[in-house]
């Protein structure tokens, strides 16, 4: 062993730093990575953005009982009391419902909200079908107004038997930027 | 040790670099390795007492039950600092000032592949802590959620979140950077004959943590990046009213954060490679299992960050499999601990300062091991989470595990740094006691973790009340033995015994071929190396 090991370092330089670079972009890969992880598991308790079509020729399953319970939370900046109108409904999977939540503006002025769903346990989930949501839009209340707002939803018949109890939370939050454009138009 | 071959080399090479600067410029200018090495230890260090200053500002408020010395904002800004100074300006830049020093000497290199990139790797790290420390000083205070920084905790606190973000990106182009020139070195620097299984543990084991850092830093800087543009920029990365969800920081973060703790780790696993051998007249027993040990762990480090976050609601099946996960890790860990412990089976053991360190490490990050275990569990995992005893498990296996080794690793190789033999006689007397009051300060806080005492909060129940007054007395005792150590290192420096080039009886390795202290230039002319120069030569191959 005469030749000297020491060899010009440029090559793996680059290839590090392309690796740092890399990595860097990968960090941001995880976000759409976990969201579509999120929206085939289930996992996260994620319902969909808009509307579901559903058939309702399918045979509703009247031997199955599930129990729906409905929760709400207001997060702090929003001025506003939002509760469920029943705390749970028993369902029969393939059938539609509807329940109603109540909403109220406490301020003195007009404020947009935004509700986000979540559905627990998450792989019920995607068994979860809402046809009609507030949560599909943002919400606009006056001040002092208060609003019934529907959700209506069909449990697919093919949530596991394992499941006999599903809870659809809302958090719902002030939209800061829309409440302010809102407030300089008038 | 026939170290003849390569001693002539490298007598008197100080003097043929002779135009160098002087002052503040000698060091600021610096592209040697060996001064640069000593500037990342003297940083660390500094960041080591300002860190362990605001420990114990944490354990005096911790001293009694009820609020007496800080207020509880206050106090969330010492246990994130804290955090974040003992993390990334004491123990990664003290591994990194190891390696600057010991691995070119180690390899038969004559500097760092990249010196004037090395240069800049250290000066950005006063800039980086500047940053972060001055925040305690701005109207909203420093930051408070957490060194992880989950939102949306870390989003709701002032607008110095930029500064310490800006500081983790310094950081984090500071680590790499050192990474890159590492692995540069090793890869390209290497005396003729010194292949990969003849290198030192140390060289392999930073080898191994540089390729983490390259994979990690980077995610930490797109996980932080994000949490900016959400606080400034109107983003909705983890915000959930926008659609985001601040379940997935955690998961970018600890995707960063599970390796990030074996970066802080296998240097010290190499060191200890290093100086149980030595101390034990013997080589290292099982040294190609241990270098395959260290890559296991490397890679079992990606697979399981999300036993850090069990609690936040996850699928049976992914609970088990990060479960089962992490208990693997035991095993490679476990082939370390073994092989240390057969290196010193039938050996001529002595026990100086260095070894010292080194067995109070092989035992007590054993604790912090079997802890990490328990914590793997699920069940036990629901139960401990957020406790302290967390906080016992991972000051185990940080303070008696990676700060033991890094001063394991400065008694080890301050006679080749300095030239002179540091006061054995106090250095005793700091392994003893460091070794009796770090015991103290953390092993009854497995008891309040277990009892239920939650960490980061400034006050606690009454019945808490003994086992944390006894930690605080732990806790101050074994900080300002610290200052102990500070002296050790002064004395050492101005002056002391001289050392041989060899310094210990035991001591393989192409360091111990050059004189004592290492003159600013070695290697000019690259040793030979052969398997009688070779620290390691294991009997199986």
């Amino acid at each position: 062993m005469t030749a000297s090991t020491r060899k010009k370092p440029w090559q793996t330089v680059i290839g590090l730093t392309m690796m740092a670079v890399a990595m860097f972009g990968f960090g941001y890969l995880l976000v759409p990575l976990y969201d579509k992880f999120c929206e085939i598991t289930g996992i996260g308790g994620r319902t969909a953005d808009g509307p579901v079509q559903v058939e309702l020729s399918d045979e509703i399953n009247y031997d199955r009982k599930v129990r729906v319970q409905f929760v709400s939370t207001v997060n702090s900046g929003l001025p506003w009391r939002f509760e469920p109108t029943q705390r749970f409904m028993d369902v029969h999977p393939g059938k539609l419902y509807e329940t109603m939540y109540v909403a109220y503006n406490r301020a003195d002025h007009p404020v947009i909200a935004q509700a986000v769903p979540s559905v627990s346990p998450g792989r019920a989930s995607l068994f979860f079908n809402k046809t009609e949501c507030f949560c599909f839009t943002e919400q606009l209340l006056g001040a002092g107004e208060s609003r019934d707002m529907p959700v209506r939803f069909v449990v697919d018949p093919n949530l596991p038997e394992r499941v006999e109890l599903v809870t659809l939370s809302y958090i719902i939050y002030k939209n800061d930027e829309a409440t302010a454009v809102l407030a300089a138009v008038n | 040790m026939s170290h003849e071959t390569t001693a002539h080399n490298n007598d008197s090479h100080d003097d043929h670099h002779a135009h160098h600067p002087t002052g503040l410029a000698r060091w600021v200018f610096s592209t040697n390795h060996k001064e640069i090495g000593t500037m990342y230890l003297v940083f660390s260090l500094i960041m080591f007492l300002v860190g362990g200053a605001m420990a114990l500002v944490i354990r005096a408020e911790l001293f009694a039950p009820g609020l007496q010395l800080v207020n509880p904002e206050f106090f969330n800004q010492m246990t994130t600092m804290h955090a974040l100074v003992m993390i990334f300006g004491a123990v990664m830049p003290a591994f990194v000032g190891l390696a600057n020093w010991m691995v070119p000497l180690m390899i038969g290199a004559p500097d760092m592949a990249l010196p004037r990139m090395n240069n800049w790797s250290f000066w950005i790290l006063p800039f980086a802590f500047t940053l972060l420390l001055m925040t305690l000083f701005m109207p909203s205070g420093g930051p408070a959620s957490g060194w992880t920084l989950y939102p949306p905790l870390s989003l709701q606190g002032g607008n110095s979140l930029a500064f310490v973000i800006l500081a983790i990106h310094l950081m984090g182009i500071s680590s790499i950077m050192g990474a890159i020139n590492i692995i540069a070195t090793i890869l390209n620097m290497r005396a003729p004959g010194m292949t990969l299984l003849r290198m030192p543990l140390f060289v392999w084991t930073w080898l191994i943590t540089a390729f983490l850092l390259i994979a990690v830093m980077p995610v930490l800087a797109g996980a932080v990046t994000m949490l900016l543009t959400d606080r400034f920029f109107g983003t909705s990365f983890f915000n959930a009213a926008g659609g985001g969800d601040p379940v997935l920081y955690q998961h970018i973060f600890w995707f960063f954060g599970h390796p990030e703790v074996y970066i802080l780790i296998l240097p010290a696993f190499g060191i200890v490679s290093e100086i149980i051998p030595t101390f034990s007249r013997k080589r290292l027993f099982g040294y190609t299992s241990m270098v395959y040990a260290t890559a296991s762990i490397a890679f079992l480090s990606f697979i399981v960050w999300a036993h850090h976050m069990f609690t936040v609601g996850m699928p049976l099946g992914a609970m088990l499999f990060f479960m089962y996960a992490t208990m693997v890790i035991a095993v490679p860990t476990g082939v370390k601990i073994f092989n240390w412990i057969a290196t010193m089976w039938r050996g001529s053991m002595t026990f100086e300062t260095p070894m010292l360190f080194a067995l109070g490490f092989v035992v007590l990050f054993t604790i912090g091991g079997l802890s990490g275990l328990m914590l793997a569990i699920v069940p036990a995992n629901f139960q401990y989470h957020d406790t302290y005893f967390v906080v016992a498990h991972f000051h185990y296996v940080l303070v008696t595990g990676a700060v033991f080794a890094i001063m394991a690793a400065v008694y080890y190789w301050l006679p080749k740094w300095t030239g002179h033999m540091y006061n054995e006689k106090l250095g005793k007397i700091h392994f003893w006691w460091s070794t009796i009051w770090v015991n103290v300060l953390f092993f009854p806080q497995h008891y309040l973790g277990l009892a239920g005492m939650p960490r980061r909060i400034p006050d606690y129940a009454v019945q808490f009340t003994e086992f944390n007054m006894i930690s605080s007395i732990g806790g101050f005792m074994y900080g300002f033995g610290q200052l102990l150590f500070v002296y050790i290192i002064w004395q050492c420096v101005r002056g002391g015994e001289k050392a041989t080039a060899q310094v210990w009886e035991g001591a393989r390795g192409l360091e111990w071929t050059v004189p004592s202290p290492a003159p600013l230039h070695t290697f000019d002319t690259p040793p030979v190396v052969d398997d009688s120069v070779a620290v390691h030569k294991d009997e199986l191959t």
